[in-house]
């Protein structure tokens, strides 16, 4: 069973916002279900820092040993910190996915986005679990 | 992200298939079979363990027919590349099976047991196979058995695979050198073929054996302990790095073997076979493309099927890539123009509109192989 933390909010294709101190700031990475899917990741392409996102642009890609995907964000903002500890270690996305396996800090611009996005309950009922 | 979701339907499965399902494969479908693509430890995690220790592989989908009578070795010697009459009893060649233009209907194994051959085929190319070569088979004196669906096949591979299998078998393994195989008992089942034989670069053993024997085999090799159960995807990477072919990927009906750099398993002065007048042809006229194997140092993954540029002009599409778990850095195969296919020359590769750059190697990429 994929882990869906309840303090989270998740996309339907599969990347979870988590909140931060700050309201206007959020951190996004890709479930734990999502990182099962996908097996053994090698390598991403993440923005930069200051780069400006869309909701439902896509962020990034993500290879894995059996497939590449893209990333889409699940809001729109700027990019303010990306998870350097990937570029060397792009498997923390396999182990801790929610945890060090984060990827992008995003300050959101229309923080009333997130009420888009589906709760514990709506994400796990959307993967059939 | 998008993850597709494949729903098997109508699918067979290998007498192995519960012991998958209780481990947590992750099981595709694949050649018409559910298999396993990976366990949960990972593709990279079994990929270094047939590197490092060992690693056990279900591949009882490929296909076996068995040849027997006195017309068994011509005709096994008709309808593949490489020099059957100079098989030895108890050894095994790697062979092709060619149409009229040359081009490949399949690779293979040959085995030469004292009273019959053995061809080992691909799962999805079994059916085919059979029709094509059962064509020929009625001009020489000899029977053509399709076993496949009776036999189970495990593939155990790595450093330690002969340790492992010693305690369980009362076969010489040190006595068998490699592409040579032995018919013994192990794990208490008699008449395993025992073949010094793989797919992954290593040293290992390739176990033939009734379907009905399944559990005992795979619980005795499992029994004690240090092997890892490994799928599809570390078959594939491991393969690879060793530059192997893969039918449907590096070859398949528009190539030739000359084109795919396995004129070594073409014996032209053998007498006449299955697609020799097309090869006879294209040697006089030239081989115009060849299979190259590249490396990049740059961050890339290549995929089958990305577009491949030589000197800027489009050469097709990458047959195989990967990131290579072992070397690190993004492996591959694809077709060059004859005059591009050398060591050192420079490719692109476009990856979702952007070009990489990679170099022609020679293979294999992986050249630390424990095998024999």
């Amino acid at each position: 069973m994929a882990n869906i933390p309840s303090d989270l909010s998740y996309t339907a294709d599969h990347e979870y916002v988590k909140a931060t101190d700050d309201p206007n700031v959020v951190v996004i990475g890709v479930t734990d279900y999502a990182q099962d899917q996908l097996g053994d990741v090698v390598y991403l392409d993440l923005p930069k820092v200051g780069a400006h996102i869309d909701a439902h642009g896509t962020f990034g890609t993500i290879e894995a040993v059996k497939a590449v995907s893209e990333l889409y964000s699940p809001i729109a903002g700027e990019v303010i910190e990306v998870n350097a500890r990937l570029d060397g270690e792009p498997a923390l996305v396999n182990s801790d996915p929610y945890g060090e396996g984060w990827m992008i800090r995003v300050r959101m611009s229309d923080p009333s986005q997130r009420s888009t996005l589906m709760d514990s309950a709506g994400y796990a009922k959307h993967i059939g679990q | 992200m998008s993850l597709s979701d494949q729903t098997p339907d109508s699918l067979r499965r290998t007498p192995f298939y519960h012991f998958h399902v209780a481990l947590g494969a992750k099981m595709v479908p694949f050649a018409g079979y559910e298999m396993p693509v990976q366990y949960p430890a990972g593709i990279t995690a079994e990929h270094n363990a047939v590197r490092q220790r060992a690693g056990l592989f279900d591949v009882s989908h490929m296909g076996e027919f068995i040849v027997r009578g006195p017309g068994a070795v011509d005709f096994v010697n008709h309808v593949t590349t490489n020099d059957v009459p100079g098989l030895a009893v108890g050894q095994v060649h790697y062979s092709a099976i060619l149409n009229d233009r040359g081009t490949f209907e399949d690779d293979c194994l040959v085995y030469r047991a004292d009273d019959h051959l053995m061809m080992v085929v691909n799962a999805s190319n079994m059916t085919k196979d059979l029709a094509h070569i059962g064509k020929y088979a009625s001009r020489f004196d000899c029977t053509l058995t399709d076993v496949s669906y009776d036999t189970a096949l495990l593939a155990l591979q790595g450093p330690q695979a002969k340790r492992i299998l010693a305690p369980i078998t009362d076969v010489d393994l040190d006595a068998i050198e490699y592409y040579r195989f032995v018919v013994g008992q192990v794990a208490g089942i008699p008449d395993v073929i025992v073949s010094r034989t793989g797919y992954t670069g290593e040293d290992g053993f390739e176990l033939y054996f009734p379907n009905g024997a399944a559990d005992a085999m795979w619980n005795a090799l499992m029994a004690g302990g240090g092997v890892t159960p490994c799928g599809l995807g570390s078959r594939d990477s491991l393969r690879l790095e060793m530059g192997m072919a893969l039918y449907g990927n590096d070859i398949d009906d528009t190539v030739t073997p000359l084109e795919a750099g396995l004129g070594w398993i073409v014996k032209m002065n053998k007498g006449d076979f299955v697609g020799r007048d097309a090869l006879v042809r294209q040697k006089a006229e030239g081989v115009a493309k060849k299979l190259v194997a590249f490396s990049s140092t740059e961050r890339a993954f290549p995929r089958h099927g990305y577009p491949v540029f030589y000197q800027d002009k489009p050469s097709g599409v990458v047959c195989s890539g990967t990131m290579s778990p072992t070397l690190g850095i993004p492996i591959g195969t694809c077709y060059l123009p004859i005059d591009g296919a050398k060591p050192g020359n420079v490719l692109e590769i476009e990856i979702r509109g952007k070009r990489v750059v990679a170099t022609v190697v020679k293979p294999p990429f992986y050249k630390h192989g424990t095998h024999l």
